[in-house]
Formats: structure tokens, C-alpha cells, sequence
């Protein structure tokens, strides 16, 4: 009996932690026009999320691309279809690679910056400064932080998408020797704009979780170094779990 | 504007939080243009009783005028407006990691404000002058101390020319010089800038030598108030334990437990 | 916290290159290449007994090169048919009349296409046009029951459980049957 009612109580607590984040997001979206008049603000936040994570998301992309290459290489070589590496690197990182590994490595480097940030402010008092001075922290710190994780994580996954598609290149053209023609001439007859598209939206979906849970956990975090500490952790955990559930809802709406 | 009417009117105030009673049926009265203090021990809620006159929180029952807003009904545009007609200085300065000093005192004049660069400049200089850190405009927060951080804050707080400047427990951790610092700035800027301050302290000694109007608060209720001199001839009980400093009283010495020599028999069962 | 210049300088460099990334990707990776928008195109019709898998979105070729896609699929309700919307692009517009269209099977078992064979007609379809010379998919279950049909009347038995009867199931592109 006490596990259902555990059960039950985890169940409601579940409900209003997304009835909170949900109302969160409105608030922000209301706050979005007025927060676009900030431009500067925003380039600065695309600068922390996206131009900072480029290293890691342009070496990961690489490597990716290099297992794949080498794994879709010796499993198309049984079937003597080398020649279709391309075309199924491509799909792979466009659809599914890219959008997905992109978006939890920009969890782990940007979503942890912005909710450790947000926490800091709360845990020192700034947002309670700020709310005393009559700026709304909503729309001056933290909508400028969402805008700009969104807006950097199509442009970051598809920079995933090339390297990795370069490092499959580099794996299987040039060092297992499959042809370069049909590499490419392949990958152009299979891969549709429709594919792309799916991928861009795919990534700017993840985009909105990935900040959104990010901004919240660090808006909400306890006032304490424990409290921002635990916040960052969650985040990259939820960030997570949500960006893989996701990809599965939308990777099944578009087929 | 009546010039004897108190600048924030408190009566009945109720609120609760958790099922605990912070307030029960709290009277005050505020004196406008005065350095008033508000003092009790710790967990009293003068914290507490500041976010309610900021807005922050919202009173469960009771009323509470600031200014002429009741601020229980307050909405959060009117809320916002009122809000620049206060300074608030919050215990650890609280300013934006991420501007300089001059940014800092200069952020509620670029947000709320259209005005030109160079009167932002000259306008923030002269707060800065005010408080004796006109020569650290270009310093980052975190190279400021404790005492210099608290002072670039209350720069920050006047900036706007508030009614109202309230200062949360400004005194923690500050070495002797700054606290004199800090003092000494409350009482000028006060008669200067003909302002109404509030102070939640509970440095008893220090404040009073500042103070015109103070309030001890016990127990969620005003348990004395008065002048600084009145405090200190009041027979009350509660009154003597806090301004004499005194280690046992009204507020007990032990945390609620059961029966010493009991619990030393019984051999650390249950434990 | 970098100066404002660099932050700029940043900020723009990881745009870009944002940008330049999506560009390739839709340029180099896809049949699109550097062309923007859809070419100028014109649309006929055809109707099939039967089009297997053949998708909206599956190529229409002609001698082996892509001239088109299909963009629409529908069924006609009182012929039984299913009618076929290819999107043929403007640069080949000198398809005779009476050409005839088919529905191919790309390698051995790929996905469908519609392979069009020129006609001798002097007219040329237009937008709106029909084709009225069809044929329709190759079914494998069908040409595995004609097998087995063909099988069981060659060894002598008569024709009962095992014969398939079933209407316009076409074995090799060689035998054409013409619809109308």
C-alpha cells in the first residue's frame, strides 16, 4: 500500500513539475517580444552557448563521423553495397545523429553553464536585486539565455552533420577506399530537402527542451552552492531522458 | 503629502507559511523621513516583514500601506512602479557579477531611463562620490571587499532618487571601519536626500547610535518600541534579554528536549 | 567576460558558419544542387491497375534519367484505377503523346518508380495531360501464384487450389498490356 501511495505521490509531484515548467514557458514566450528589443543581450547569449561549445561539437561530430564511416563501412561491404556509405552517413547524421548527440553534448556544456548561472544569480540575491529595481529578471536575464540556446542549436547540429559527414568521408573514401563517386552520387540521389528539414526542426525542438529545462532549473535552483550544484546536475539528466523521449515522438510523427 | 502621516502602515498583518505563523495581528507604523530600525532575534521574520513591504510576498490577512498603496492588492505593473520609488539593499550588496562597478550603479538608469550617456555619467559619479567609491568606477564586483561591495549596492539603491531606502541587515560580517562607514552613510544620506530609511538589524549597539525610531519584533508581534533610550530603560523581559545580550530569558537557552537525566539512562535507545 | 568586439567577432564567426554548414547540406548532399525554389515544371496524369509501393515523392525517369517526381496519388472510384499526378520538369517538354508509362522496381528489390517510353505521336503532353498507356507494378505474389499455376497445369493436375486468377498482373516490361 505504501509503495502506490509513494507511487501516486511521485506521479502528482511529476504533474505539477511540468504544469511549472509549462507555465514558465509562457511567461517567457510572453516576455520574448520585449526581450528581442535587447538584441545585444541575445548576441551575447548565442556567443556562451553556441561559438563556446563549437570545439566539442565539431570533435565529436568528427569522431562520430569516423565510427560511422568504419561501421557503416564493414556492414554494407557483406553485401557488396560500399558504394551506399554515403548516402547512409548522410541520412544517419542528418535525421538521427546529428540533432540527437548534438543536442546532449550542448546539455552537458551550455545547458550547465546557464542553469549554474542562473542559479548563482538567484543564490546571491541578483534576482531579487533586480526584481527591486523594477526589472523583471524574466525578460533582462533569463529569456535572453532561452533565445539564444534555441537559436544555436540548429546552427551547431548541422556543423555536427558536416564534420561528421567529412569524418565519414575521410574513413571511407580515403582510408577504406570506397568510392568517391559513388560516395557522393548516392548520398545526393537518397538524400531529399525534406530530410534536412526534418533534421532542422528536430534540432530546434530539442533546442527549445534543452534551454528551457536548463533556465528553469536554475531560476528555481535552491539559494545555496548545494542547491546551484544539484540544479546543474538535473538539468543535464532531464535534458537528457527529454531530448531521447522526444526524438522518438517526432522521429515517428514524420514517418 | 501630510508630512506626519507614516510612510508604511501596518494593522493586523497576517502570514503563514508551512502552517507556521510568522505574524499574528501585527500594528506599525513607519515614520516617514526617519531611520527607522527593526530588531529582534533571529527567525522573528524581519526578513520576512521587508519582503512584505517590498511586494515580494503578499500578507494572508491584515493590511499594509506603503506609500498610500495597499499592497495586498497591488498588481505587478503598479507593483513595478512603486518599486522605483525604493532603494533596497540587500545583505551581501548583491550586484551583477557580470558589470563593473560603474555598470552596476548605472543599470537602473539605462533600464528605466532614456537619459544621455552623459548625464548617466555624471549621475552616477556623483552617487559613487556620495558614497567614497567615485575612484573604483572601473573595478569588477568581484575584486571589490565586503564593505566596498555594500557600498557600490547603496550608490546603486540611491541612483534613482527613492522615498524609500531599506537596508536588510547591512552590518554582517563588516570589520569595525566599515560598519562606521556604513553607519555614518545611513545617517547622511538619510538628512540629505530627505529620505525614509528602514533597517533590519540586530546589532543593537551599532544602530541605535543611528536610529530615531526602533521596533523590537518577538514572537511575530512588536514587543516594544520607541527610541533607542526607551529601549533601553524598558523593564520588559524580552526587551532586557535582547538588549542586554543575555544568553537564557523569554528566548530559551536549550532547544525543546525531553528530560536530561532520562535520556542519558536510557543507553542511546531510539537513537 | 570577452569585449564586445570579440564577442561580435564570435558570435558572427559560429553564425556563419552555422549557416555555411546548412547550405552545404542542402546543396551537396541532396539531388537539389545550387538551384533555388522549384524548377518550372508542368503536371500529367496516368492510372494504374495497380502501383505496388510506389510512393508521392518516387522518381519518374525516362532512357534512365530522372525528368520528374510523382507529387500526387489518388484512386478513382468509379474505373477502379489509381490515378497518378507526376510532376514533370519544363526543360523536358518534348514527351510525345503517346508515350507509355510504367511502374518499375528500382535494382532487385528497391523501391518503385515510373519509367516513361517515348511515343511516335507529333503532339507533345502539355500540363493536364493524360498518358494513357499504362502499365502497372510488377507484384511478386502474383507472378509467384502464376508460377505455381503454370507449374500445377504443367505437371498434369487440373487447375484448382493452387491457381491464382487474378487480373492485370504483368510479368516482364517485354509483354505490354495496354489499358485504357
Amino acid at each position: 500500500m505504501k509503495v502506490i501511495k509513494e507511487l501516486w505521490q511521485s506521479l502528482i509531484d511529476a504533474l505539477i513539475g511540468l504544469g511549472s515548467v509549462v507555465r514558465f514557458l509562457l511567461r517567457m514566450l510572453m516576455v520574448t517580444p520585449g526581450a528581442l528589443l535587447r538584441f545585444d543581450l541575445i548576441v551575447q547569449q548565442i556567443f556562451n552557448s553556441g561559438a563556446l561549445s563549437l570545439v566539442i561539437i565539431m570533435l565529436a561530430g568528427l569522431f562520430v563521423g569516423m565510427v560511422l564511416g568504419l561501421q557503416g563501412f564493414t556492414l554494407l561491404e557483406r553485401f557488396g553495397s560500399e558504394g551506399s556509405l554515403g548516402v547512409a552517413a548522410a541520412i544517419g547524421l542528418v535525421k538521427e545523429l546529428g540533432p540527437v548527440i548534438t543536442a546532449l553534448l550542448f546539455a552537458g556544456r551550455a545547458g550547465t553553464a546557464l542553469a549554474s548561472e542562473l542559479g548563482l544569480m538567484r543564490a546571491t540575491d541578483q534576482l531579487s536585486a533586480m526584481e527591486m529595481m523594477a526589472v523583471d529578471p524574466i525578460k533582462r536575464v533569463v529569456a535572453p539565455r532561452f533565445l539564444g540556446g534555441v537559436i544555436a542549436m540548429p546552427l551547431l547540429a548541422a556543423i555536427f552533420s558536416v564534420i561528421g559527414l567529412y569524418g565519414a568521408q575521410l574513413v571511407g573514401v580515403q582510408i577504406m577506399g570506397v568510392d568517391s563517386g559513388s560516395f557522393w552520387s548516392q548520398m545526393r540521389a537518397g538524400v531529399d530537402l525534406r530530410d534536412i528539414r526534418e533534421g532542422i526542426v528536430k534540432s530546434l525542438i530539442f533546442g527549445v527542451a534543452c534551454s528551457l529545462i536548463a533556465v528553469y532549473e536554475g531560476y528555481y535552483a535552491t539559494p545555496t552552492a548545494a542547491g546551484v550544484g544539484r540544479a546543474t546536475t538535473r538539468t543535464v539528466v532531464t535534458s537528457a531522458v527529454v531530448v531521447l523521449f522526444l526524438d522518438y515522438l517526432l522521429t515517428s510523427a514524420f514517418l | 503629502m501630510n508630512q506626519e502621516a507614516p510612510i508604511v502602515e501596518i494593522r493586523s498583518l497576517g502570514y503563514t507559511v508551512g502552517g507556521r505563523p510568522i505574524f499574528d495581528g501585527l500594528d506599525m507604523d513607519i515614520p516617514r523621513g526617519r531611520v527607522t530600525a527593526v530588531m529582534g532575534p533571529s527567525g522573528t521574520g524581519k526578513t520576512t516583514l521587508l519582503r512584505l513591504i517590498t511586494g515580494q510576498v503578499r500578507a494572508d490577512t491584515g493590511s499594509i500601506d506603503v506609500a498610500g498603496e495597499n499592497m495586498r492588492i497591488l498588481k505587478r505593473d503598479a507593483l513595478y512602479v512603486l518599486r522605483r520609488r525604493m532603494g533596497m539593499l540587500f545583505q551581501n550588496g548583491a550586484l551583477l557579477t557580470d558589470l563593473s562597478v560603474f555598470e552596476n550603479v548605472a543599470f537602473p538608469l539605462r533600464e528605466h531611463t532614456d537619459l544621455p550617456e552623459r548625464l548617466i555619467r555624471q549621475l552616477v559619479l556623483t552617487k559613487l562620490q556620495a558614497v567614497g567609491l567615485r575612484g573604483a568606477a572601473d573595478l569588477m564586483p568581484s575584486e571589490l571587499s565586503g564593505g566596498m561591495s555594500r557600498r557600490v549596492a547603496l550608490a546603486r539603491a540611491i541612483v534613482m532618487d527613492p522615498e524609500i531606502l531599506i537596508y536588510d541587515e547591512p552590518f554582517v560580517g563588516l570589520d569595525p571601519i566599515s560598519l562606521g562607514v556604513i553607519l555614518r552613510l545611513i545617517r547622511r544620506l538619510n538628512d540629505t536626500l530627505g529620505l525614509t530609511s528602514i533597517v533590519v538589524s540586530h546589532d543593537v549597539r551599532e544602530i541605535s547610535t543611528v536610529a530615531d525610531q526602533v521596533f523590537l519584533l518577538s514572537g511575530g508581534k512588536v514587543v516594544a518600541s520607541g527610541t533607542p533610550q526607551d529601549l533601553n530603560a524598558n523593564p520588559s523581559e524580552e526587551v532586557r534579554q535582547f538588549v542586554g545580550g543575555l544568553a537564557d530569558g523569554p528566548v530559551p537557552f536549550h532547544y525543546p528536549a525531553p528530560e536530561y537525566f532520562g535520556e542519558l539512562l536510557a543507553r542511546g535507545e531510539g537513537h | 567576460m570577452p569585449k564586445t568586439s570579440t564577442l561580435n567577432l564570435g558570435t558572427g564567426t559560429f553564425v556563419a558558419l552555422g549557416f555555411a554548414a546548412l547550405f552545404f547540406l542542402t546543396t551537396q548532399t541532396t539531388s537539389r544542387g545550387l538551384s533555388f525554389g522549384t524548377p518550372p515544371h508542368y503536371d500529367v496524369t496516368a492510372k494504374f491497375d495497380n502501383i505496388g509501393d510506389l510512393r508521392v515523392g518516387s522518381p519518374v525517369s525516362m532512357a534512365g534519367v530522372e525528368i520528374g517526381r510523382v507529387v500526387k496519388i489518388d484512386f478513382d472510384t468509379r474505373e477502379y484505377k489509381a490515378v497518378v499526378t507526376m510532376r514533370l520538369n519544363d526543360k523536358y517538354n518534348l514527351i510525345p503523346t503517346d508515350s507509355d508509362a510504367s511502374i518499375y522496381t528500382q535494382g532487385l528489390l528497391g523501391g518503385k518508380f515510373i519509367g516513361l517510353t517515348a511515343g511516335g505521336a507529333e503532339t507533345y503532353l502539355k500540363n493536364g495531360d493524360q498518358i494513357d498507356f499504362t502499365q502497372s507494378a510488377f507484384v511478386l505474389e502474383n507472378l509467384i501464384g502464376q508460377f505455381l499455376a503454370n507449374f500445377a497445369k504443367g505437371s498434369g493436375q487440373s487447375g484448382s487450389a493452387s491457381s491464382k486468377t487474378d487480373a492485370p498482373a504483368a510479368t516482364a516490361p517485354a509483354a505490354t498490356e495496354k489499358t485504357k
